[in-house]
């Protein structure tokens, strides 16, 4: 275009990479388009501003809402038709109607289907042959004339009209594209036949080929020769490497004493519920040493088969237990190397505390050797087996010892696990689980591991069975507990989780019974065995533990849920509140319903009608019946009494033993319930509201508790148990809130962004960008239209200046013209007065 | 003048069957009072009643929270109507015009007997004190007593003075809560450590909690999942076998 027109918007600075929009303007073209675009619209309008003409619709029905569009239609068109009834053909408009084919008339596409059709020849597609060339154009060069000649020789021959030539032209150009296309489908064919016989040869190539080679390589490749063989040996041998030199007793215990330090140490932190997040990391609780095959180095006095003088040594552990037993009750306990010696003893402990004992003794020894053999083994076997002397256990374990096979498969069900444990002793018991454990390690087979966690399940179950017998043998559930350990220790999951599910059970059985009945009772021995087996297997003080947790839940609904109406509820509630005491015995932490039911067992010791001063709260009740359960009023039980630790099986068979001895069971609860407080104080002496705590244990221990009648040995553990509550001092610091972090004022710094690309809007949340563009584009438009009406006054401006001009110079010339004329008129008007003046 | 049974059954309906179809209900105020003088759990019940009344037919009723502080024993946290006698105390304790001794002596009562409440009443009973300390600042100082007397021997609050005025509360502090922060049950540790900090401004929503069954907490417990489980590193010996066993100083393995 015109230079002249151009204006140039010069840059200050060249900015690598900026795209410049208006570099470059035509100021005089965009501006004559502007005034074209006014003088249409804006001029038309100004021009027609005092004109009242009015365009009107005459339409039918055009503002008609009564009428449907179908029928506006309709009536429209009979209208018409009307008007055009008449005429005859002369300006008929749409006489005959056209076709249409996706909307495009048909006549239209008829007319251009005899242009060629280009997509079918894509290879010459926009050339022209040379003949239609020479006919069309008159042919380009000499060549292609000279081509064109030498054909068309034999025409010239007898001359053809324009006519004949063209029609021949196009018979032959049709003619040789048929001829391609044949062609290009034979090829076609060629191809795909080709295709076909090679695959079918292909697949033979295939196979043989690989073999070909590998007969080459075979051939190629030379036979090792001895010494390398040898040369080679020796350099992959395994070497002698110096290992680890064994370490010294001290530097193990040292060792030990690290790690059972670390443990304790992450313990603590769990207990206080510190950084719950933090510690899920693994529990390192294998050392280093473990084989991870489930067999624990870590102590020595861990209960192991082994042997001695040839005979089995398994008995030492147990006579151990019994030695402490033997000690508080005050027996007298010669410490005799003797294995025989003290089995005796333990025999004859046996037989004073079980007065049935000593018959079913006799009754199986007398079985003894058919039922070695027999696999239906009678359970009083097993807990007689302890109590025999070592002659006559000795061959019988050892030909017992000799049945017993040395691997195991995981049993798949319950029965058949039980199958293979009952009428086994304790000790084959134990080597059995031992064996399936060793047989089955995880590290041997892939499956081993979820057979060995189901044995884990199969295991509690047993346990479980063990305890609800009539006579629980509760001494080989003492044994069992030791596999169990082990293989929770390799399991932690699976363990936790099946004892879960047991949790699960009974607190769901709890609840239902008291959904029906409104009340509920004591579980059986199981349950209490299962709690205690959890406070073994899992850290009791962890703030929160999945396994611990729940149980903690479950006793406390016992204690706060169950009705304590005989002997054996309060036997199974106090066995409860040790289970508590031993659970928060490192964390202590704090458990009303303990100090709740230990006031009330306390409460029903006492005689009717005393309850002052204190409130006792459910399961027990001020009033009302299964008061006094634990009251003792016979002198001679009284003063007969022995403290004796109360025997766990006595829960299922209370109902068998005398009025005496139930007494004495009564005493023997109320001396633990009294040795319970105390631990209890000593527990919870560090809690700010301790005394609150045990204000009404304290008054009913000074002001209700007959002490005068209890036995001295009673009285002796009535007495601990005040002092322990007395002797704390009263000490009441007020409470203050910790201190809150304070709140910083805002300042007017300035807020450091990075930046991440330059020449872009930081990239701010989504919303925040679009309501900046949005603000952006309504500025610019802003602008644009004060712009637009400031040219739209301005054009008008210009408009009315000019025809104001137009209409002065008009008048103008008008005044000159008529002044013109009159001053013809004047200088005729004088001429004729001149002459007549003359004249 | 009923059988306990009934006079239980009457009162648990009265408030949403009774009272809205009687004509004159005032004529039921007699009725209520003697039942509310009952005591225990009756005395719980008439409360509903009363409370329609006290608010509705405009009743006035002396010594009304005299009565009601009197009604805190150690057995409204077992009880089976804990729940409405808390939605009830709840609504009497709203008022931000009662005296700053009363509500003191109240949140006093209250924690002191939760010493001896089962989990699922103290998982109520915590966040309903906070409430109290949220609408009656006044009553800040039980937890936040910055330059009180360093050493007392007594805690000032007495507990058996039957009156709220007299009762001290203002001069002393929680205690209770601070053991209840180390109680076994880890939820209930945590509510009551919130007292520590200053408390914020929203008050906690007691409706999901008024009404919790202890076997809910434990299937709540029983469903977490714990994807590692700690293990009791100290080797055993059997079932009473561990060191220092409660057991095996009062129980035998018969």
């Amino acid at each position: 275009s015109n230079p002249f027109e151009v204006k140039v918007n010069r840059q200050k600075f060249d900015i690598l990479g900026r795209k410049t929009k208006n570099d470059v303007g035509l100021p005089g073209v965009s501006r004559s388009k502007a005034i074209k675009k006014r003088n249409q619209t804006l001029l038309k309008e100004y021009k027609e501003r005092e004109k009242s003409n009015v365009f009107k619709d005459r339409r039918f029905g055009e503002y008609n809402t009564k009428i449907s569009p179908d029928e506006k239609m309709i009536r429209r068109f009979t209208l018409e038709r009307q008007q055009n009834y008449g005429k005859k053909n002369i300006y008929n408009l749409n006489e005959d109607e056209e076709l249409t084919h996706y909307g495009q008339s048909l006549a239209e596409i008829e007319k251009l289907n005899d242009i060629v059709d280009s997509d079918s020849d894509t290879e010459e597609r926009g050339t022209l042959s040379a003949e239609l060339t020479a006919a069309h154009f008159g042919g380009g060069g000499g060549l292609l004339r000279k081509k064109a000649s030498s054909e068309q020789q034999e025409e010239e021959e007898k001359p053809k009209s324009r006519k004949e030539l063209i029609e021949e032209m196009i018979a032959k150009s049709k003619q040789e594209k048929q001829e391609r296309q044949s062609q290009r489908e034979s090829a076609l064919e060629l191809t795909e036949k080709l295709d076909n016989d090679w695959k079918e040869i292909q697949t033979l190539i295939a196979r043989k080929a690989p073999k070909s080679e590998r007969k080459d390589k075979a051939v190629e490749k030379p036979k090792p020769d001895d010494y390398d063989m040898i040369v080679r040996e020796l350099g992959f041998e395994m070497k002698a490497k110096p290992s680890e030199r064994m370490k010294t007793e001290e530097e193990l215990a040292k060792e030990e004493q690290a790690r059972l330090q670390k443990l304790e140490a992450e313990r603590l932190r769990r207990m206080r519920g510190i950084d719950e997040q933090a510690n899920k990391k693994k529990p390192s609780h294998v050392s280093a040493d473990d084989l991870a095959d489930g067999f624990i180095l870590d102590k020595d006095d861990r209960l192991l088969l082994s042997y001695k003088d040839g005979k089995m040594n398994i008995e030492n552990e147990v006579e151990g237990e019994k030695d402490e037993e033997e000690e508080e009750e005050g027996g007298q306990e010669d410490n005799e190397d003797d294995e025989e010696s003290e089995e005796e003893s333990a025999n004859e402990d046996e037989e004073d505390s079980a007065a049935n004992s000593h018959s079913d003794l006799e009754s199986d020894l007398e079985s003894e050797e058919e039922a070695a053999r027999n696999e239906e083994q009678k359970k009083h076997k097993t807990n007689e087996n302890k109590s025999q002397s070592a002659e006559e256990l000795d061959p019988k374990i050892e030909a017992a010892k000799a049945e017993l096979p040395y691997t195991f498969a995981v049993p798949e069900s319950y029965e058949t696990f039980k199958s293979l444990l009952t009428g086994r002793t304790i000790e084959q018991q134990l080597t059995i689980l031992e064996r399936i454990q060793k047989c089955n390690h995880p590290s041997l087979a892939a499956g081993n591991k979820a057979k060995l966690e189901k044995v884990f399940g199969f295991l509690l179950e047993y346990i479980g069975e063990l305890a609800t017998l009539d006579l629980p043998e509760l001494r080989t559930i003492d044994k069992l507990v030791l596999p169990l350990y082990n293989l929770c220790q390799m399991f932690p999951e699976a363990a936790s989780d099946s004892i879960k599910f047991i949790l699960r059970d009974a607190a769901h059985d709890m609840e239902e019974v008291i959904e029906v009945k409104g009340r509920a009772t004591f579980p059986g021995l199981d349950t209490l065995i299962y709690l205690k087996i959890t406070s073994l297997l899992f850290p009791t003080s962890d703030f929160w533990h999945p396994v611990v947790t729940p149980a903690f839940m479950y006793m406390s609904q016992l204690l706060t849920k169950c009705r304590v109406t005989t002997l054996e509820d309060v036997i199974k509630g106090l066995f409860v509140c040790c289970l508590f005491l031993e659970y928060v015995s490192l964390s202590r932490r704090f458990v009303p319903e303990l100090i709740n039911f230990l006031l009330g067992v306390l409460h029903i010791s006492l005689p009717k009608n005393q309850a002052q001063g204190y409130a006792v709260v459910h399961p027990f009740r001020p009033v009302g019946k299964n008061l006094e359960l634990l009251l003792v009023s016979d002198k001679k039980d009284l003063d007969s009494w022995q403290k004796q630790n109360l025997p766990l099986s006595i829960v299922t068979r209370l109902k068998e033993t005398s009025t005496t001895e139930m007494n004495h069971i009564r005493l023997s609860c109320l001396a633990l319930c009294f040795d319970l407080i105390k631990k209890c104080a000593v527990l919870y002496e560090s809690l700010p509201s301790f005394h609150e705590i045990m204000h009404p244990i304290r008054i009913l221990l000074k002001q209700h508790v007959p002490v005068q009648e209890y036995p001295a040995q009673m009285q002796e553990w009535y007495h601990s148990a005040l002092k322990e509550l007395e002797n704390k001092v009263k000490h009441y610091t007020p409470l203050v809130c910790e201190k809150k972090k304070p709140v910083p004022l805002k300042q007017y710094t300035p807020k450091i962004v990075k930046v991440l690309e330059f020449g872009r809007k930081q990239a701010s949340s989504k919303q925040e960008q679009e309501r900046k563009q949005l603000i952006q584009k309504h500025k610019r438009e802003l602008k644009g239209a004060i712009r637009e009406i400031r040219k739209d006054n301005q054009f008008l401006a210009r408009m009315q200046l000019s025809e104001i001009m137009e209409r002065d110079a008009a008048r103008k010339r008008k005044v000159k013209e008529l002044l013109g004329s009159l001053a013809t008129q004047e200088g005729e008007w004088k001429a004729m007065k001149r002459k007549k003046w003359k004249n | 003048q009923l059988p306990t049974g009934l006079y239980k059954k009457v009162l648990v309906i009265l408030h949403d069957s009774i009272l809205p179809y009687m004509n004159e209900p005032t004529l039921m105020i007699d009725f209520l009072t003697v039942a509310y003088g009952i005591g225990g759990a009756i005395s719980l019940l008439a409360l509903n009643g009363l409370f329609i009344l006290i608010h509705q037919h405009n009743l006035e009723y002396p010594d009304f929270y005299k009565k009601l502080y009197s009604l805190l024993d150690p057995s409204i946290y077992h009880v089976k109507y804990r729940g409405r006698f808390f939605h009830l105390a709840d609504l009497f304790l709203s008022s931000s015009h009662l005296p700053a001794y009363l509500v003191a002596a109240f949140i006093k009562r209250l924690s002191r007997l939760a010493l001896t409440a089962p989990p699922e009443a103290l998982l109520m009973i915590i966040p309903f004190i906070c409430n109290l300390f949220r609408r009656h600042p006044a009553c800040k100082v039980l937890v936040h007593r910055p330059n009180g007397p360093e050493d007392m021997s007594e805690d000032p609050y007495i507990m058996e003075e039957e009156s709220p005025s007299e009762s001290r509360a203002l001069e002393s502090s929680l205690w209770e809560i601070r053991s209840l922060q180390n109680h076994y049950h880890p939820e209930v540790a945590k509510a009551a450590t919130v007292l520590n900090q200053s408390l914020s401004e929203i008050e906690d929503d007691l409706s999901g909690l008024l009404e919790l069954s202890a076997y809910e907490l434990f299937d709540k417990e029983v469903k977490k999942k714990a994807d590692d489980v700690a293990l009791e590193f100290e080797q055993i010996r059997g079932l009473f076998g561990k060191k220092n066993d409660i057991f095996a100083e009062h129980f035998a393995l018969d």
